[in-house]
This record gives C-alpha cells, structure tokens and sequence, in this order.
C-alpha cells in the first residue's frame, strides 16, 4: 500500500462518513425527522374525515391513500437534501473531495432515506390498522413502502440536486419528481391492494425490487451529474 | 464527416441552412396532411363497427407518434449537449419540449374526443395509453418548468438534459407499470391484441397523415431553432450583423 492510499480513506469509509454526519445532524435538530412523520399521519386522517367512516370504503381506499400519504411526505422531505449544505457550504467541499461523487451522493440519499423513508415504513402499520388493513396485508404495505420509499428517495436526489439553490425548489421539486414517482406509487399501492383482495401479489414485490435494483445503480450518477451543473 | 457536422452545430450556419430547408420540409407536410385529411375524411369507407367515429384516428395517431418522438429529440439533443457539448444540440431540447407538449395536450384531446362515443365517456381511467399520455404531458411540464425557471442558459441546458435523460428511461416504465396497472382492474383490454387489420383505403391516407405530420414537426421545430439560435446568440457579432444589415433580419 503506498502512502496516499494510507492516508485517505476509502470509498465505503466516505460513504459512511457523509451519511453519519446527515444522521448526526438529523438527531441534532428532531423537529425535521418528525415533521414528514406527522404529515403522513394527517394526511391518513384528513381522508376518513372527508369521505366517511364507513369499514367498507376505508378497507378498499387503504393501500391507496397510505401510499400516496407516503409519497407526499418523502416529496416533503426532499428539499432539504442538499439544501443546508448548499447555503453552509459543506455542498462544495463534497463536489471538491477526491471521493467519487456519485458515492457521497449517496451517502446522502442513504441518510436521507434512513431518516425519511424507514421511519415512515416502522410507523406504518399503526396507520393501516385504523383502516382495518388484516395483519398479512400490513407485512406486504411495510414490505412495499420499504423497496418504495427506497426509491423515491433515490428518484427524489436527482430532483432536489437539479433544484438546489433556486428560489422556487419546493414546487419545482414536486412537478419534477411526481410524474417519475408515478410508477413506484402505482406498483406499490396496486400491490397492497391485490394482497388485500387475496390475489397473487407477487409481480408488483418483484417489479419494485428492479425499480430498487435500477435507481441504486443509476440515480447516484444523475444526482451527481445534476448536482455538479447546479453549482457551476 | 466531422466537418460536416461542425458546420451544421455552427449557429450562423445553422441559421441560414434552416431558412432553405423549412419551405422543403413544409410544403410536402402541408400537401401530404391536406391529400390525408381529404382521402381520410371522404375516400376511406366507414368502419364495420365504430362508423365514422375512427376517422378521428388521423389526427390521434400522429400527434400519439409525434408527442413521443418530441420526447426522444429532447433526450437525445440532451445527451448529445452533454456529451459533446454542442450548444445547438442542447437548444434543439428548448425548441422541441413546447411542440412536444403541444402533440401530447393533442393527442389527449383528441383521444378523449374518440372516447365519448366509443367508450361513453370523456375519460377512461382504465385505458393505459390514454394514462401514460398523460403522465408523458406531465413530464413535458415539468422539462418546461425547471428550463424556465434557471436564469442562466447554459446551466439551465445541462440541468433539463439531465432530467430529460432520466425521463426517457422513466416513460418506459411507465409505460409497463400502467399496462400491468390497467390489466388489474378490467377484464379484458379495449384494444384488440394484434391491430385490427385496416383497408387499403383506412391505411394509405393515415400513412400520409403521419408523414406530413412529420415533415411539419421538422418545419415547426426548424422554425423554433433558429428563433431559439438568434435568442442565443444575441450578443455575437453575427446577429448583430444580420440585424443591422437592410433586409439581413429575415
């Protein structure tokens, strides 16, 4: 091993360090991780209340409205990415770094869905319950929702690194990233409900696992890409 | 063959070479729609089953074909940018996203419009091309949107060549999802597997409309370009040339 090699880290180190330091700050200031969390159950709330209580509706309307909940709330959460270390810098000193960036790119979206999308997966069931969602359909709502949010976060860091630093990011980020998101969203929420209806589910877990499989390996580089033109 | 191309991705050359092409891609289009438009509406016998109600298929079909097609000038003319950094390349993405969206509103209108007799209704959630039009639409907006909203030109050509880029791959999946999606929650399909088999005299004026169709995109998008060049290139010496020269503008 020469000396250079010795004395910077490796790539999984810079990967690991970029997504320590997001969930750090993360724990640092709860007020973010738990705001996309709160969104989530009130936009499960707002649909009984505006369409009725009767068990009938909400069993059929469940997976539909808890996955369209879910997605929102990761669209929340998109924007602030990239957008604190845009205004304090630290933006910069990854695109400088002699890491790859696509690796550190993520790193963040990594951070991102650990702090976004898996507590959305954990709480998940206590929602489907007052749907009246049965135990087995909520073990595939959680698996969907797990591969899902994987790739929205995924799908979300091309849009927020192209949105980075612009005065009108949240609406932008939200008309870029929901046609693109549209698939996840149909695949998931078709895929609880086929479990509910007792229907063999099995093609819509497979097709999200390629999604994941596809945006792991793609996204990084378009995130990349993206976020070295937004800061030329 | 390089010279070549570098003479064409030159803006001044591209200007005056597009004002020579634009009457030969136009008037073929406008003679193949108006021969379409006649032979479809009045040549071709009427459907056994839908009557008159198909003849709507010779505009659907082209802008269906063409709303696409926008879409790959745009990823394509995106990639080229990015890779080789032509700037014509990535202003051939800005002149094409608005024709795009407009074959796409298009192609939903008239869609919609073969639906209300055929369908009885207005819109069928159930029909996937209908939905992925719509998607493709949404797309289009959301290229337009984040174009319009980056002050600088050439950050704004690399960040929609990056989107349209990712869009391309998206529309194919789209394209499977609302497929699988739509086959969940009808029986059967609206559309016959195979395609119907058409007459000599359904198919020709068809084939017609979407050549001339085709040759008007070119028209229309060539007609784009060179306002799009001239925007561009405003602060160069050769637009400030042609402008100042007595007729040089047109």
């Amino acid at each position: 091993m020469s000396d250079s090699s010795q004395q910077q880290p490796g790539i999984l180190a810079g990967l690991l360090a970029v997504t320590r330091r997001d969930l750090l700050l993360a724990w640092k200031r709860p007020g973010d991780v738990l705001n996309p969390l709160f969104f989530f159950a009130m936009v499960c709330t707002l649909f009984p209340l505006a369409v009725g209580p009767s068990p009938e509706q909400l069993t059929v309307s469940g997976p539909g409205v808890l996955w369209v909940a879910a997605l929102l709330a990761t669209l929340l959460s998109l924007n602030a990415l990239f957008m604190g270390d845009h205004e304090d810098g630290s933006l910069d000193q990854l695109l400088v770094s002699p890491q790859p960036l696509p690796v550190l790119a993520l790193g963040k979206t990594l951070s991102h869905w650990l702090i976004s999308g898996f507590p959305l997966v954990l709480i998940s069931p206590l929602l489907a319950m007052t749907y009246r969602m049965s135990t087995d359909v909520m073990g595939v709502l959680m698996l969907t929702l797990l591969l899902g949010t994987i790739c929205l976060s995924l799908l979300g860091s091309i849009g927020a690194a192209l949105t980075v630093g612009l005065h009108r990011g949240t609406a932008l980020l939200s008309l870029l990233i929901l046609p693109l998101a549209m698939p996840v969203l149909l695949l998931g929420a078709n895929t609880v409900s086929l479990a509910a209806g007792n229907e063999v589910y099995a093609t819509g877990i497979w097709a999200l696992g390629a999604y994941v499989i596809a945006a792991l390996s793609l996204a990084p580089f378009a995130t990349a890409a993206a976020l070295r033109i937004s800061n030329e | 063959m390089w010279k070549f191309f570098h003479q064409w991705a030159s803006p001044p050359h591209f200007y005056r070479l597009a004002k020579v092409l634009i009457p030969w891609l136009a008037v073929p289009g406008l003679l193949l729609i108006a021969y379409g438009t006649y032979a479809g509406l009045f040549l071709a016998s009427p459907d056994y089953q839908q009557g008159d109600a198909f003849r709507i298929i010779y505009v659907h079909v082209p802008s269906a074909y063409l709303s696409m097609m926008a879409y790959v000038f745009m990823a394509v003319g995106g990639g080229i940018g990015l890779i080789w950094r032509l700037k014509l390349a990535h202003a051939v993405g800005a002149a094409a996203a608005p024709l795009g969206a407009a074959f796409t509103f298009l192609a939903l209108l008239t869609g919609s419009i073969w639906g209300r007799p055929m369908w009885g209704t207005w819109w069928e959630w159930g029909d996937p091309r209908l939905t992925s039009e719509l998607i493709l639409l949404f797309l289009y907006f959301g290229y337009m949107a984040l174009r319009s909203s980056i002050d600088d030109t050439a950050k704004a050509d690399k960040a929609s060549a990056v989107l349209a880029l990712v869009g391309v791959i998206n529309v194919v999946i789209v394209h499977f999802s609302v497929v699988w999606w739509s086959s969940l929650h009808q029986g059967q399909t609206l559309f016959k597997k195979g395609g119907p088999g058409m007459d000599a005299d359904m198919l020709y004026p068809l084939l017609a409309m979407i050549l001339g169709f085709t040759f008007v995109f070119g028209a229309l998008l060539a007609r784009r370009l060179r306002t799009e060049v001239l925007y561009r290139e405003r602060r160069t010496r050769w637009v400030r040339e042609l402008v100042l020269t007595p007729g040089g503008g047109r």
